[in-house]
């Protein structure tokens, strides 16, 4: 899950990053009087939405009076921004952040991640800050230190110390440094985060260090344990229908294709969207309807893939084990029923009762294909699609 | 012997007295598995399917001699219930359960490392079907009667798509000695790489079918692994060649979030050091039959 800018530099804040000051606006009024309340000759006006790259997408402004910061905000929204990281459709932009600006004199990169080779907590720094991370990898990567912390241990304060002598600072910023290190480390640890990215982290005129920017995401698994971290979730940020999904228990991601697809474990449906695109169709969803699905589970999936406007055939693949496909049958006919459903429809089943599953849908008399294998369903599927899609 | 678990094998069931605990106890006695006990805190003393049940593993295991586990306990729970097996010196453990905080299995490694070798405790999981040897027992949730027993293995880490695989081989004659499944999880107990040395070293297991999918590294570790340490025949495949790049699909661990992480890019390491790689899912039987050189079913 992720959060807003703002909030992640308030969660930092509070376990003893340095942050610019700066305050939330939830309109054109109120950011200038976010700046007004500021004080200071410059203010920088960001606009908050869950991706990275919008400075370049045009959602930060520098301004230098009350009335810039104003128009900068009257401007910015109810924009949808479009990122190289949002696809076409943007994010909605509901609120800003407005803060002090800053004398930045040198950017650092600094990003905590969960290593899945070593399965520990990782740190990535760069001496070189302000790009993406893919970006540094890719033109820097001789700039880039990574280190491991164990987790029975925590960050040792000689590990924070050697990270910050590598990125070439000294004095008093060693010292500062550590603490950002140790402060991310506890705030990822403690808050069961996924990432904690500040970038740029800068060292401004007067020497100190800042966090500029701010990211973090958490691990949804954790969110029972977490309830501060559940009350930032934003749904204006999260796509309408993933979220309706969720909502009924379901894994979807929407794609860009045509044949809507609803199965059983999400390597089989990974597996089914490259049989569909090998057949020459487009996936339009991935989505994974879990184990033990009731007819009611499978009706909510249909209404959710159904949601999808592009979506001109529908393809259930069910390799039951947990699941039942007498079940997963009632169900598709309830869906035909209850949502007078008129695309056609082809339906797999194999695995626990699939003779009474098969039984139930020719005894409904409604035009399913019924395939028996993966490669029949995703010709049957590419087959009955009313017109080739367009390119 | 198979791999894991077989005819012999002394199973504790931790969370046996819920109902999905019971269900699928029942199902593996049936299928000839030695369930011996089951566990379950502040239920000691009952009896479940007529075995007894325990407060602790501890106790179960020195009751019983039990050497596996088989643990249907809740995800909040779940990181608790592998710590108690692997202190009570359980041997092998299966965790079935979906949603498990990642920093709960970074701590479970970590914890598993304290214990020397001889002693050590093999985790499967979580977020997988489980183990199955068709024919002489399994731990987990898959429908037994799609394995024929036989001398292929099956590592894969989707659970569906491991029966896929199973009945592709089951409808062309071809039987598995074990059936593994790793887990979608991004930190998990056994990687492909400890698996694949598991069916280098068994002497009923001829070669091996893997199941890969995106996200994370333990293709590529299995890819270095059967170059320098395989003489098994290893057949793969790869699900997510039309997963887009940073998004989770479904399995925690399913997300492209690296290079070498997307399905094209495994599908090279694999091939690139002589692993036959299905051309798509379908085809995972038949290419195993291709491999070992059986005729192909009309």
């Amino acid at each position: 899950m992720d959060i807003h800018e703002h909030q992640a530099k308030e969660i930092l804040a509070g376990f003893g990053v340095p942050v610019p000051r700066g305050g939330v606006a939830y309109s054109p009024e109120q950011a200038g009087y976010r700046a007004r309340e500021l004080g200071g000759a410059a203010w920088v006006v960001k606009a908050q939405i869950h991706s990275g790259g919008r400075g370049e997408a045009g959602g930060v402004k520098f301004c230098q009076t009350e009335e810039e910061v104003r128009d900068c905000a009257a401007e910015l929204f109810g924009k949808q921004l479009v990122t190289k990281q949002t696809g076409a459709a943007g994010k909605g932009v509901y609120r800003l952040w407005v803060e002090e600006a800053s004398d930045i004199q040198r950017e650092l990169y600094l990003g905590f991640v969960l290593d899945r080779k070593t399965e520990r907590i990782m740190i990535v720094a760069s001496a070189h800050g302000g790009m993406e991370i893919e970006d540094l990898a890719e033109k820097d990567p001789d700039s880039l230190r990574r280190m491991v912390v164990d987790p029975a241990v925590g960050l040792a304060e000689f590990q924070a110390r050697e990270l910050a002598f590598s990125l070439g600072l000294t004095g008093g910023q060693i010292a500062q440094m550590v603490n950002v290190l140790r402060a991310c480390y506890r705030a990822y640890r403690d808050l069961d985060a996924m990432m904690v990215e500040i970038n740029p982290l800068v060292i401004r005129g007067g020497g100190d260090l800042v966090a500029l920017d701010a990211k973090m995401s958490f691990d949804t698994n954790a969110l029972y344990r977490r309830p501060q971290v559940s009350a930032l979730r934003d749904p204006s940020q999260e796509d309408p229908r993933e979220a309706m999904a969720a909502d009924h228990g379901l894994a979807y991601v929407g794609l860009e294709g045509d044949i809507g697809c609803i199965i059983n474990g999400a390597g089989l449906a990974m597996a089914t969207m490259d049989m569909i695109k090998l057949a020459g169709g487009e996936p339009a969803n991935f989505l994974d309807i879990g184990g033990g699905a009731s007819p009611d589970r499978v009706c909510k999936a249909f209404r959710t893939v159904l949601s999808d406007p592009n979506v001109s055939v529908i393809l259930v693949n069910i390799f039951a084990g947990i699941n039942r496909c007498d079940w997963i049958a009632e169900g598709v006919v309830q869906a035909y029923r209850d949502l007078g459903l008129h695309l056609p429809v082809v339906v797999r089943l194999a695995g626990t009762n699939v003779a009474e599953g098969q039984q139930i849908l020719q005894a409904s008399g409604l035009p399913i294909v019924t395939p028996d294998t993966l490669a029949e369903a995703a010709d049957a599927a590419v087959s009955l699609r009313p017109q080739p899609a367009a390119a | 012997m198979a791999i894991l678990i077989d005819e012999s094998t002394k199973v504790v069931v931790q969370g046996m007295s819920g109902r999905i605990g019971q269900f699928h106890a029942e199902e593996m006695i049936e299928n000839g598995t030695r369930v011996v006990a089951g566990v379950t805190p502040g239920k000691g003393g009952t009896t479940v399917l007529g075995r007894p049940v325990f407060n602790t593993v501890r106790e179960a295991v020195a009751a019983t001699g039990a050497e596996a586990s088989l643990m249907f306990v809740p995800p909040p729970f779940a990181a608790d219930a592998m710590m108690e097996a692997a202190d009570a010196g359980i041997r092998t453990a299966v965790c079935v359960a979906d949603g498990i905080p990642a920093q709960d299995m970074m701590r479970v490694k970590r914890f598993l490392k304290r214990y020397p070798r001889e002693r050590k405790m093999r985790l499967i999981g979580p977020n997988c079907a489980g183990v199955i040897s068709p024919g002489k027992g399994f731990m987990g949730i898959m429908p037994p009667h799609i394995y024929t027993p036989g001398r292929v293995g099956i590592v894969g880490r989707s659970g569906t798509l491991g029966y896929e695989a199973a009945s592709q081989m089951q409808a062309l004659g071809i039987g598995v000695s074990t059936s593994v499944g790793i887990g979608g999880d991004p930190i998990n107990g056994s990687s492909f790489r400890d698996i694949l040395a598991l069916f280098e070293a068994d002497p009923e297991t001829d070669a091996v079918m893997m199941i890969g999918e995106i996200g994370g590294p333990q293709e590529a570790e299995a890819a270095a692994f059967v170059s320098e340490h395989m003489t098994k025949p290893v057949i793969a495949y790869v699900a997510g060649l039309s997963a887009p790049k940073g998004r989770q699909m479904g399995h925690a661990g399913a997300i492209i979030s690296a290079f070498g992480e997307s399905a094209q890019e495994k599908v090279e390491m694999l091939s690139a050091v002589g692993i036959t790689v299905a051309p798509n899912p379908s085809a995972m039987g038949a290419t195993v039959a291709d491999v070992l050189g059986l005729q192909k079913a009309a």
